[in-house]
This record gives C-alpha cells, structure tokens and sequence, in this order.
C-alpha cells in the first residue's frame, strides 16, 4: 500500500466533496471505512465492548468525519486531520459502550482494511437512533439511503422542493449525532 | 441501517456552505457589526476624542484590545482544527498581558505615586465593567456558532478564547468612549471585564462545543 497516494486521492475527493461532489464523497467515504472498521473490530474488545458493536462505531465516526468535514484546512493534509477525529470518537464511541479507556489508537490512513459484517449482523443503534427522529427526517433519510433514491426523487415523492430536503437531511444526520452523544445505552 | 446506506445519505449531503476558516471571518465581521450598533447607538466615542488621539495612553489602549483579537482568533482557528499543532498561537496570547505589564510599569515610573490611586480607580469603572460584557454577547455568540462549525477538542477551553475575541471586540469599542486612560485603569479594570466574558465562554462552550 502506497500511503501518500492514498492521502492525495482522500483529499482530491474531500475537497471535491466539500464544494458539492456527491459521487466523489461516496467514494471517499466507502475508501475510509473499511480502516474504520478494521480499527473498531480490533480496538473494541480491548475497551470492553463487544464485536458486534463495532459496525455501530464505524457508523457513529462516520457521522462525525461527515459533521466536521468543515474543519479540515484544505490546504494541509488529510491524514493528520481525519486521525485526530477518528481518534477521539472512536474512543469516545467505544467508550460509551465498553468498560475501559486509555486504549491507543493508530493512525486511519495506515490501517488495513475489514470487510463488511455478513447481513445477518447488521446494527441496532442507528436504526433506534433514527425512530426517535421527526417523522419528516426520518422519511428522508430512509429515502435517500435505504431506497437509494437522489434528493430529487424524494423531493417528488414527498411533495416537497429539493432545497427543503436537503436542508431536512443536514438537520437529521446533526440530530443523528446529538442522539448518539445523550445515548445512555 | 446498514452502513452503505448511511454513506448513501452522507454524500447526499456532500457541500459545507460554511468551513471553518469562512466561519470565523463572518463571526469576527458579523461580530464587529453587532458591537458596533450597540456602540454607536448607546454609547458613542468621547467628546474630547480630538485631543485624546493625540496622546499615547489612549492610542495604546487599542493597541492591547486589538492585540488581543487577533491572537485569540488566530489561536482559535488552530483549537478548532483537529490535526494542527498550536505552534506560536499559544505564546502569542501573551501579547495583550504582556504589552499591559509593561505600560503598567512605565506608568508607574512616569508617574507620581500620589496620582496612582485616582488612576487606578479612573471614573467609569461601573460602565467598564458592564459595557464590555454586553457588547461582547454579540460576538461571542457568534464565534461559538462558527466554533462549531469546527472541531475543538477541548470545549471549554474553545469557549474561553472565543471569549477573548468577543471581549477583544467590545473592548476596542469601548476604549473608544471611556475617558480612563492610565494603564492601571486599562490593565485592572477591561481584564475583570474580560474575564467575566471568558467565564460566560468557558461555560458555553462546554455546554455547546461538545461534538
């Protein structure tokens, strides 16, 4: 694995992102998380929680990446930027649910790989996360991810301007994330 | 929800309409805007403020206020930047301290010993205290809003130097109308009144910048 390359090909699709490149953001976030996942399947049992925790961590760090992608200075590397904040919420992530703390973790960008979980071990807490949601917010998210339809669809399906549903899913992925912080679990 | 299809939704939302560097900018702006209102509404400068921009201890007491925004924004964007070292932001919060121990010590050397107590006290220490800390709410509310835009690590420390910018900002303006100019009017009097702006920081960052 050449790092470097993979550090320039991260930032090319978050920059792209952040000025509006859907397709590009996909690729970005499908590049990262199978080191997310590797970095959770590993570090999870020794905070204490258990392995099939790990897929709700990869997806609680994803939402944080997602929320804080603003704070990334695009002139600097990504590498530096993205370890910090999958550190921190990934301890945070695995704390909540494990036992212990103080556990090292290593950079994203020189992990390797994991594959995603068969079906059949599939996660709880998005998906409990999200029936406490407005109905509205809701509606969009399952919408756009579930159904894989694009903000347009959803907008023609819920009657509503493709403006308003993209403001509608920023807010419910922040509200995503602020359940997940007050989550006692 | 499986976590391709959370990616799915996420790239749907793939544009930032505010990163954090255009954040600040439109805090620190939108800031200056909101005291300045109050300011010119309210308060005003001084009337004798001819006279005052040709003597050194009014003048400097810009010199502080501005010192003080503008390394407390540049340590922010840094405190709100996972990934980037503080380097010499965090030495240079000591510029506003700094340039007021000195011109404490040559007030002292200049001055008469007699005269220190009428300066200390100076007259509008009550307004001082009040004035800073309103005008500061402004901006302080809206660097906290641009701060979480960004990632600090540490909330409340976040918070306390979002509360130096605020008070930095208000404490230019109301340099401007108060007619105590001696340096231990300046160094007593606008620090408590910082103070208590960095407290309603600290505070509110712990409560707000959490993420």
């Amino acid at each position: 694995m050449n790092d470097p390359l993979r550090e320039d090909q991260w930032a090319t699709w978050m920059r792209a992102a952040i000025s509006g490149d859907a397709g590009a953001y996909r690729l970005f976030l499908q590049a990262v998380t199978p080191h997310l996942r590797a970095m959770a399947r590993r570090r999870g049992p020794l905070f204490g929680a258990s392995a099939s925790d790990a897929e709700d961590v990869v997806q609680e760090v994803l939402l944080a990446i997602h929320l804080k992608r603003g704070s990334w200075d695009q002139s600097r590397p990504i590498g530096p930027w993205i370890s910090v904040i999958v550190r921190n919420k990934m301890i945070d992530a695995l704390r909540r649910r494990g036992r212990h703390v103080d556990v090292p973790i290593e950079d994203v960008i020189d992990t390797l790989e994991a594959d995603s979980p068969p079906d059949g071990l599939q996660q709880r807490d998005v998906e409990r996360l999200l029936s406490q949601l407005k109905d509205q917010q809701r509606d969009i998210v399952r919408s756009i991810s579930v159904e894989g339809g694009s903000v347009r669809e959803t907008a023609t399906r819920l009657s509503m301007t493709e403006g308003a549903v993209r403001v509608a899913l920023h807010r419910a992925l922040k509200a995503l994330a602020a359940l997940y912080r007050s989550d006692p679990e | 929800m499986k976590t391709d299809d959370l990616i799915t939704a996420l790239a749907q939302d793939a544009p930032v309409r505010w990163p954090l560097g255009r954040a600040v900018a439109a805090a620190m702006a939108g800031g200056a805007v909101v005291a300045g209102v109050i300011f010119f509404a309210g308060i005003g400068v001084r009337p004798d403020v001819m006279q005052a921009v040709e003597t050194i201890r009014y003048l400097f007491k810009f010199v502080v206020t501005l010192a003080l925004a503008v390394t407390a924004t540049g340590l922010i964007l840094h405190l709100a930047r996972p990934g980037v070292p503080l380097g010499a932001w965090r030495w240079a919060l000591l510029a506003a301290p700094v340039l007021l121990i000195v011109s404490v010590a040559l007030e002292m050397m200049a001055m008469p010993m007699s005269s220190w107590g009428t300066r200390w006290i100076g007259t509008n220490a009550p307004w001082c205290l009040t004035l800073i800390p309103l005008m500061a709410l402004g901006p302080l509310a809206l660097m906290l809003w641009a701060l979480r835009q960004g990632a600090p690590r540490r909330p409340g420390l976040a918070g306390a130097v979002a509360g130096l910018v605020a008070s930095g900002i208000a404490a230019t303006f109301y340099a401007a109308h108060c007619p105590d100019d001696s340096p231990f009017f300046v160094a007593t009097w606008y620090t408590l009144a910082t103070g208590i702006v960095v407290l309603i920081g600290t505070l509110a960052g712990r409560r707000w910048l959490r993420w």
